[in-house]
């Protein structure tokens, strides 16, 4: 226990969005510590996505605060923080994984550049060095090194999807942010993909918000889990707590519509 | 019969003193893109209506015009454009870089080193050298608001990838005072080293895109590179075949149909110098043998 | 000392879905396992035995009651502890046995055992992991094979390896030997000999007498704590 740090990582405290007189989400809090993975479930409309917003910084709230304890045990409020100081946590020690892969990928550039993109905005301007770490995160991420040099153009869904993760974890990021991360996946590739996240984040220690309406990836992935309808947080706790003994009807009623496998 | 009559250079002075405003601005901050009001010019674009108008806010009845276009004084483009402000500024023009105090330039800087008492006027087609790379103009002034060049360098990764080496040969990115990324216009990589510590001033007109941009002079230039794939200004192995530079940036010429072809100066002043005092080829025959 | 202590614990499920019916099941549920001891559940099936064990383990939400479980020198109380609370406690100090295989895909049955020694490096815990799959019977020819496509009884005993691997102060065993043939069943008894041994306290749900009489010290009736419908 040496060393770690026990606070948490990422405080939400009263997040609410207003979009005009249409409600994103309400009074949202959680803390989320250290190598811990959170789901967002809830079906469309009921605000994860504007959560998930939220918490990256990518869309201010209207109340509320997101607080970052920083590598150096400083903690910052994510609003506070200047757009430059916000805009390098968000390439270097958070990482965002999109559903579709070409928002999260420069489709155009080829799979090496994408991957070492974060290293060069963090000033890494020895070419041999950049694509040696491209190569091995190409390998983690089960792609043949061969394709290195190929644009995500020519990759199948499931290989950008792994590309896209590649190219966040690259800085070694303390967070990560996922919006569907196997949606619009084929099964077979949906289970190699999530096999591999729940790999990389438990060996990366890597804390996670999985915004997701898939209860099995909740249940593969996730420690614990948020159940949002309308806007706020109905449900929340372990994640199999949650699922095994849920107590909020909307809950029982998700819970109840999985297809038994 | 009466000729049309011009404001002096054509455009009137309240469009110059808005433009020579943008001219400050963009010498009080090396390598920043200040969008200027771009006016109708009668030439159309991407024929250097950018440069034409920064040459029209800063000559003088005494100054000496040069217009060059990749080196040449005799393209239609520079011919024009020298017959534009003769015709609207009654200013003396010049094919001699030496004589000139300002030269507005396509693609190329004059061989002959520049001078303090000169200012070098660029034609610029496309400013943003972030473009390529991202479309979104909110997000590349963002970029270089903040200084996140790092995209820069991953265009330069694509062409090692792609290529083995960096084969951008011209527009190669460059970073001005230490701050601001710029595209020096689609001069060949060769002229990169000029554009640093240069004493004459540096002034880049984009038309179409409404920028203005400045080098001031004796401003630190540096080439974008990788440590381990360092920036090389490309030559052509040869001497130029008229006047036997070896120095100087060349033009590869074909001459016929089959494939014959010969090296020859881009930039015709310094060639023609260089042949007027004496510098000639030695073996010049069978240059000349392929010309005709 | 206790390692384990549960008291006035009530459990009660509301199903929603059928117009809020209430479900009772457990009331003032109260007993306690010192460590090295092994109490056996018994009762009817149905009466609420696997309940008991999930509301231990964290899985069940306790309605009323504490349930205390060791943590070195303090005791954690599972019914109010905080999720992250619980995580930590499961990794370090309380186990789960069971024969149902959550399925991950993609992942060999060692590993799937070696990962419940997560905190060790991986050589060690591959190496443990692989005598606690020979010691129940498991050929080392499916080791390196993702567990999805084996019979059910090796599934079964890969999970109970897994469970059996780490050396937890509070085991839960949930029908560990169920359809298990006599020569697993005589594995399981050794392996849970060990653990009470070294100072386990164990909870389980055993259907097979011989079993029961070769492992629990108590025996605790839950019809005695079923709640009234």
């Amino acid at each position: 226990m040496t060393g770690t740090d026990e606070r948490p990582l990422l405080t939400i405290d009263g997040l609410t969005k207003w979009y005009g007189r249409q409600l994103g989400c309400r009074d949202v809090d959680f803390d989320l510590y250290e190598g811990e993975v959170m789901a967002v479930v809830g079906e469309s409309g009921s605000g994860k996505s504007t959560l998930l917003q939220l918490l990256s910084g990518q869309m201010e709230p209207s109340s509320g605060c997101v607080v970052y304890r920083q590598r150096d045990g400083s903690i910052a409020d994510v609003w506070q923080m200047s757009e430059p100081m916000r805009r390098f946590l968000f390439r270097t020690d958070w990482g965002y994984v999109h559903q579709d892969a070409q928002l999260g990928l420069r489709m155009g550039i080829s799979a090496g550049g994408n991957v070492g993109e974060r290293l060069m905005a963090v000033g890494w301007r020895n070419y041999a060095a950049i694509r040696d770490s491209a190569k091995s995160w190409l390998d983690r991420v089960e792609i043949d090194s061969n394709r290195i040099d190929d644009t995500p153009r020519t990759y199948s869904g499931g290989m950008r999807q792994r590309l896209q993760i590649a190219r966040n974890l690259v800085t070694a990021p303390r967070l990560i942010f996922m919006d569907e991360p196997t949606g619009g996946l084929d099964v077979s590739v949906q289970a190699r993909l999530l096999d591999l996240l729940r790999r990389l984040v438990a060996d990366l220690n890597i804390a996670a918000v999985v915004v997701t309406h898939d209860l099995a990836v909740a249940r593969l992935l996730s420690n614990r889990i948020i159940v949002m309808k309308a806007g706020e947080i109905i449900e929340t706790g372990l994640t199999d707590q949650v699922l095994d003994d849920p107590s909020e009807p909307y809950t029982q009623l998700l819970v109840s519509s999985i297809l038994p496998v | 019969m009466t000729a049309p009559v011009y404001n002096f250079a054509y455009l009137d002075e309240q469009t110059k003193r808005m433009i020579r405003r943008a001219i400050l601005k963009a010498i009080a901050i090396p390598g920043y893109q200040v969008p200027f009001a771009s006016r109708e010019m009668p030439m159309p674009y991407g024929w250097g209506t950018g440069g034409v108008q920064v040459t029209a806010s800063i000559i003088g009845p005494d100054d000496i015009l040069k217009v060059i276009d990749q080196g040449s004084d005799d393209t239609t483009n520079a011919v024009s454009i020298r017959k534009f402000f003769s015709r609207t500024a009654g200013v003396r023009t010049t094919t001699a870089t030496r004589e000139a105090t300002v030269i507005q330039t396509r693609h190329r800087i004059p061989e002959t080193p520049l001078t303090e008492d000169q200012v070098l006027v660029y034609q610029v087609p496309i400013p943003e050298p972030l473009r390529f790379l991202e479309p979104r103009e909110t997000e590349t002034r963002r970029m270089h608001a903040l200084s996140e060049y790092g995209l820069m360098h991953v265009k330069l990764y694509e062409d090692i990838a792609r290529h083995g080496h960096i084969a951008t040969t011209y527009a190669y990115p460059v970073k001005v005072a230490q701050r601001y990324v710029m595209d020096p216009s689609p001069i060949p990589k060769f002229d990169n080293p000029k554009l640093t510590d240069c004493p004459a001033l540096q002034l880049f007109g984009a038309g179409r895109e409404k920028r203005i941009y400045a080098i001031p002079p004796y401003t630190p230039v540096v080439s974008l590179d990788f440590d381990d794939h360092p920036f090389e200004p490309y030559r052509h192995d040869a001497q130029c075949e008229l006047c036997g530079a070896a120095d100087s940036y060349l033009d590869e010429v074909i001459t016929d149909d089959n494939g014959s072809r010969m090296f020859v100066c881009s930039d015709t002043d310094y060639c023609e110098t260089r042949r007027a005092t004496g510098k000639g080829a030695q073996q010049s025959a069978p240059a000349t043998e392929h010309r005709s | 000392m206790l390692s384990l202590e549960v008291a006035g614990v009530a459990k009660t499920f509301t199903m929603h879905l059928q117009g809020g019916l209430r479900l009772p099941v457990l009331q003032n549920l109260e007993f306690a396992v010192a460590p090295g001891q092994c109490v056996a559940l018994s009762g009817p099936s149905g009466v609420g035995k696997s309940s008991v064990l999930k509301l231990i383990f964290g899985n069940y939400r306790c309605d009323e009651g504490t349930i205390l479980v060791r943590d070195g020198d303090t005791m954690v109380d599972v019914a109010r502890a905080a999720p992250r609370q619980i995580l930590s406690l499961r990794r370090r100090c309380l186990g789960y046995v069971t024969q149902f295989l959550r399925a991950v895909p993609r992942v060999s049955a060692l590993d799937i055992v070696a990962d419940a020694l997560s905190d060790l490096p991986r050589e060690t815990s591959r190496a443990r992991a692989a005598a606690m799959l020979s010691r129940f019977n498991i050929p080392e020819r499916l080791w390196n094979l993702p567990p999805a496509t084996f019979s059910g009884g090796e599934q079964q005993r890969i999970n109970i390896a897994r469970g059996f691997l780490p050396e937890k102060p509070v085991l839960l065993l949930d029908e560990p030997t169920a359809s298990l043939d006599a020569k697993n069943r005589e594995v399981v008894i050794e392996v849970v000999r060990e653990h009470k041994r070294r100072g386990a306290a164990i909870v389980a749900i055993v259907h097979d007498d011989l079993v029961r009489e070769a492992i629990a010290d108590a025996s605790l009736d839950i019809t005695r704590f079923a709640a009234a419908a």
